[in-house]
């Protein structure tokens, strides 16, 4: 009986050139069917419970407009203070929030969610699939990214933003030298939006993974997914490291654990080293998607195909690894070994390496083609001219002699607005010039366009490129006056007046934009010619992107394969049953594996927003205790959106051609989300290094080691570290039993009841450990990071009861029988991680115990 | 090119450098300037020629061609001239003066040798013989600052707990301007110090009115 739900035979051993086509059907009603049950709800309830990737990804990246524009605003406040030696325009301390709010702004609540409402709208579309792999994860991810972007910008407003510079340095940014709440504020609120960087990363993995159209081969998928999929593998690194850090100084500022303070056994070069950990991968992170924009339009531009997609590959893969060696080269001048110095030195030097791989194959490809100068290859010449000299003066900042004099001057003002426009601004320009006619179904207005561009570009030049002289004559960044240097006032004054040309220039993008979207002319299906499948559907697009999904033979079409699948000629036609059907393929080879069925409309992720942004928000204004209500809803909330997922019934194999029908989801166990939780767990795993990366450099590098003798009965530790680590064991031993029991028909309930009762008891293990064997975690650093330690084990076990409760109740209710596993493999994965992680982090509390 | 030297000038440039550490770093910047020049000339002539009719050169043209070949050329050559200069400015045991730069919010109080040897401390402005090599001992006391005298040499961060050490030179007797140079809060604009450097044989009389230095935690 339960065999018929495995999948029939076909559908597993399917490759990929036997799939038949389905035969046509009228697209009128296909279109009518397919729209009932993927479009939003009417009316404004339709905002707040919109799940899908169309209507998401526009606002990610309309948000992101929006705050390009405020941080865009606060760029020309600081023009308008620096035009002048002795600006008496803005005080001293109003000056520190706008620069620091100009730098969070446009890195977190601009660049960031600009690259990944990119990422959210195209890549199901150029996948060929219909939505992400966790719809509900977009919107959550969504509202947390405007949430926190809304509590930065009423700090801003009221007079309390954060002021240290938007990389935080410590000890500046701790609580003897910034009082008051503007470092919360930034800690709090980046770390939320954060959240949103860290489920867009998880979604696009996953999607590029597992969703990709059958046949298309990991190995020749479009240029732009694995750019994205290294972007969204450096996202679940990169991350992590800040993630920490931000909790780590919030915890040192509210309840007063050192970590940086040097006193008691901190470093402020910790924070230092986790900053950058993160802060130089994001600076890949955010070139790498428009870099994947380039390689897409370059070739369209030109009506070839690109040059060396092989080692634009290699590039990618290569740039993902190297980023993450070259941290230091943003700490040269803190004092760092020599030998360390030349290594770093050597490892920033080649990142460039892969770099000028992907600029020579662009131009290859141009070379090979016949370049057209639409507005899109407008923005694109000014992308090569820009970022090469941004570069190239990369390239002088990572020699160390000269970075000694050029670090924290405007020439490093320079050079970063050299990248960052270059690198990323002007490709997203072309980028929105190349797709909007896919988004908005219409023509633009011609001219307006290219005098956008070239004021930008005039504007841009102007503002920038003197400014490296600036910082040479020795001008360094962050100050507000400079009376005693009038050599100065001329570089200051041009760079000024151009800084207001560019923003009209930018201004004038805008409302080409909204000129286009408002009163441009229908655009034809195909206005570039181009091959994705990102043309081959309806423009604008409907809300379920392929009335019938493409398969092999269909991949490259471009507009022209369009009407087969409109008519149904491709797999999974229309929605039959009601539901969300998209197609889960294999990693590798994309061959097709079984149906996943998304959630609909909910307006459960504002709702988890909101119950995040009152934990928030109790965090912000000092009102610890209330923060649990805040967590006990932020739990509740979990548990209901797992709920929303259950399923007590068997459901039938979906056809998705002829002759070839698919399980779906809830009968397998390489579910979308399996996928999903190794991501995070990959992102929880580099968090945990991190951390052991804090215990080991302030053990061995801290000023104010070693600390005082632990007071804790050492054996009585080690068998409370014991009893942790064997109930999480024994969690994971039950788990499997579980598992096995549900594979032969058997009864789930027991090893679900064990599970979580030996999860709790592990708990208890570490609240008694915390009680009775730690010392007081203000006292020294080592202290405050064995309760961290301790913290993070004690937070997985918690969890892990959840997901052990979770089971309980699923068996108990029936979801888990026959092939139905429900939650159990996603939890095994969790509960062995949690395992794991307790196991190390015991084995250091107890080192530390016995003085090693 | 006088106009364009005399645009370099100031008293915190570094392209006027007064001292070898500083001296060298600009000639590496000059260097590197014009290859970069060079190599964004290049770009756009390359740039320019695939406007022509299409062209087929061979994929690994560009990507081992120009894409590794000539990027490792180029980085190889800077990344040794670097090596080569960090290696002359760095401090070594050459018996060079010891002085102390200590950096507060928003302040330096320096101390440095006196005629007699004592070492005595001084308030917003260091005094270093001219023509010798001086090590400056550079530390903090409450936040990160950092210690720059832009025409003598690189910067080096002042942070509390630590000690660095930064190798300073002044080829000839006369003032330099110095400044903190990493964000410290609201009085980091201001916070400037000068630098005197002074004949070996007329030290300067504040040297010798000056209090003895006070001891540090590190010394
Ligand atoms: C719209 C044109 C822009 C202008 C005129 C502008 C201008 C400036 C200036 C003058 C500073 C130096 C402030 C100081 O050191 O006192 C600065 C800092 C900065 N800018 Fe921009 N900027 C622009 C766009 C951008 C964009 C698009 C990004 C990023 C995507 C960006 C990222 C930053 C960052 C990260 C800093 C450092 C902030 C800090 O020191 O904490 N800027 N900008
Ligand atoms: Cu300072
Ligand atoms: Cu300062």
């Amino acid at each position: 009986m339960t065999d018929a739900y495995i999948g029939t035979a076909t559908g597993t051993r399917a490759t990929t050139d036997e799939i038949k086509s389905d035969a046509p059907q009228r697209a009128l009603g296909l279109h009518r069917e397919l729209d009932r049950t993927w479009a939003n709800d009417p009316g404004w309830r339709g905002q707040i419970s919109a799940v899908n990737h169309t209507t998401l990804g526009l606002r990610f990246m309309g948000t992101a407009l929006v705050f390009f524009a405020i941080g865009g605003i606060l760029a020309m406040l600081i023009r308008t203070q620096l035009a002048t030696p002795e600006g008496a325009f803005l005080d001293t301390e109003i000056y520190n929030q706008i620069f620091t709010m100009h730098g969070s702004i446009m890195m977190f609540l601009f660049a960031i969610p600009m690259l990944e409402g990119l990422a959210i709208y195209m890549l199901p579309k150029i996948l060929g699939t219909r939505d992400l792999a966790f719809p509900r994860l977009t919107a959550l991810g969504y509202w947390c990214y405007l949430f926190g972007g809304l509590i930065l910008l009423f700090a801003l407003l009221g007079g309390v933003a954060p002021r240290e510079g938007w990389f935080m340095y410590t000890p500046l940014s701790g609580a003897t030298y910034s009082p008051g709440i503007n470092a919360d504020v930034w800690l709090l609120g980046v770390t939320f939006v954060e959240i949103s960087a860290l489920a867009a990363a998880v979604e696009i993995t996953v999607t590029i993974l597992r969703q990709r159209a059958p046949g298309m081969k990991l190995t020749e998928m479009p240029l732009f997914a694995w750019y994205m999929l290294g972007t969204s593998v450096m996202m679940l690194v990169g991350f992590p490291p800040l993630i920490l850090a931000s909790v780590l100084l919030e915890i040192e500022r509210a309840f007063g654990w050192p970590f940086f303070e040097v006193a008691r056994g901190g470093d402020p070069l910790l924070w230092q080293h986790l900053f950058w950990l993160f802060g130089h991968p994001e600076v890949y992170i955010i070139f790498l998607p428009a870099a994947g924009a380039l390689s897409t339009i370059i070739p369209v531009m030109c009506r070839t195909t690109i040059l060396g997609y092989g080692a634009i590959v290699a590039a990618i893969v290569a740039l993902v690894f190297l980023s993450f060696g070259l941290w230091v080269h943003h700490m040269f001048t803190v004092g760092i070994p020599h030998m360390a110095l030349a290594f770093f030195s050597a490892a920033s030097v080649l990142v460039a390496v892969p770099t000028a791989v992907q600029v020579f194959a662009w131009i290859g490809t141009m070379w090979k083609g016949r370049p057209d100068m639409h507005l899109p290859m407008y923005h694109i010449m000014g992308f090569f001219l820009t970022f090469v000299m941004g570069g190239l003066t990369g390239v002088m900042l990572a020699i160390v002699p000269f970075n000694w004099q050029a670090h924290d001057t405007h020439f490093v003002v320079a050079h970063l607005h050299y990248v960052l426009i270059g690198g990323f601004v002007f490709p997203m320009m072309a980028a929105a010039a190349y797709w909007m006619p896919q988004i908005t179904g219409r023509a633009r207005i011609k001219g307006l366009g290219e005098a956008a561009f070239w004021t930008i570009l005039i504007g841009f030049h102007g503002t920038f490129f003197l400014m490296h002289l600036t910082g040479l004559l020795g001008m360094p960044r962050r100050i507000d006056v400079y009376p005693d240097n009038p050599e100065w006032i001329w570089l200051n004054l041009t760079s000024s007046i151009f800084g207001f040309v560019m923003t009209i220039g930018f201004a004038l993008f805008a409302l080409d934009l909204v000129l286009q979207a408002w009163l441009g002319p229908r655009s034809p299906r195909d206005p570039w010619r181009a091959p994705g499948l990102d043309w081959a559907m309806r423009l604008p697009p409907p809300s379920y992107n392929f009335a019938s999904l493409p398969g092999p033979g269909r991949l490259d079409g471009g507009a022209q394969a369009a009407q087969g699948l409109a008519r149904g000629e491709g797999l999974l036609p229309g929605a039959p049953r009601g539901r969300r059907e998209v197609l889960v393929t294999g990693v590798g080879s994309a061959r097709p594996e079984l149906i996943a069925i998304l959630p609909g409309n909910t307006a459960l992720p504002l709702g988890l927003a909101c119950a995040i942004g009152a934990f928030v928000l109790m965090m912000l204004s000092g009102l610890y205790w209330l923060t649990l209500p805040a967590l006990a809803l932020v739990a509740a909330l979990i548990w209901v959106w797992a709920r929303g997922m259950a399923q007590g019934h068997d459901a039938a194999p979906v056809e998705v051609a002829p002759g070839l029908s698919l399980p779906v989801h809830i009968h397998r166990h390489d579910t979308l989300g399996r996928t999903g939780t190794v991501c995070l767990l990959l992102a929880d795993g580099t968090l945990f290094a991190a951390l052991l990366f804090g215990v080991g450099f302030l053990s061995v590098v801290a000023p104010g080691w070693p600390p005082p003798e632990l007071t804790g009965d050492p054996k009585l530790g080690a068998g409370l570290i014991a009893g942790l680590v064997g109930g999480l064991g024994l969690g994971a031993i039950a788990v499997r039993l579980g598992l096995r029991a549900q594979g032969n028909g058997g009864a789930v309930l027991p090893a679900a009841a064990v599970a979580f009762i030996a999860n709790l008891a592990a708990l208890a293990c570490l609240i008694w450990l915390a009680v009775a064997v730690l010392d007081d975690p203000t006292r020294h650093a080592r202290d405050a990071l064995r309760g961290v330690l301790a913290g993070y084990a004690g937070l997985h076990a918690l969890i892990a009861a959840g997901m052990a409760g979770y089971a309980l109740d699923q068996a108990r209710r029936g979801e888990i029988a026959g092939t139905r596993a429900g939650c159990m493999p996603a939890w095994r994965l969790w509960q062995d991680f949690a395992a794991v992680t307790a196991l190390i982090a015991g084995a250091i509390l107890i080192a530390q115990g016995s003085g090693a | 090119m006088t106009l364009l030297l005399a645009g370099c000038d100031g008293p915190l440039s570094t392209l006027a450098p007064a001292g070898p550490a500083a001296g060298d770093i600009a000639l590496l910047w000059w260097g590197m300037l014009i290859g970069s020049a060079a190599i964004t000339l290049l770009v756009g002539v390359l740039l320019a020629l695939s406007f022509g009719p299409p062209r087929v050169r061979p994929v690994r043209y560009w990507t081992h061609g120009w894409g590794l070949g000539f990027s490792l050329a180029v980085l190889t050559t800077v990344l040794v001239a670097g090596l080569w200069i960090g290696e002359r400015i760095l401090p070594r045991d050459d018996g060079a003066v010891e002085v102390r730069a200590h950096a507060y919010q928003w302040g330096w109080r320096f101390a440095q040798p006196n005629a007699e040897g004592e070492t005595v401390q001084t308030d917003g402005v260091l005094y270093i013989p001219a023509g010798r090599p001086v090590d400056v001992i550079v530390t903090a006391e409450d936040v990160i600052h950092a210690f720059w005298v832009p025409q003598l040499a690189g910067k080096v961060d002042a942070i509390p707990g630590r000690r660095n050490l930064l190798r300073i030179e002044a080829d000839r007797p006369g003032t330099h301007d110095g400044l903190c140079a990493e964000f410290c809060g609201l009085g980091h604009a201001t916070m400037r110090f000068e630098l005197v450097a002074y004949g070996v044989d007329a030290p300067p009389d504040a040297l010798a009115d000056a209090p003895a230095a006070e001891e540090y935690a590190d010394d």
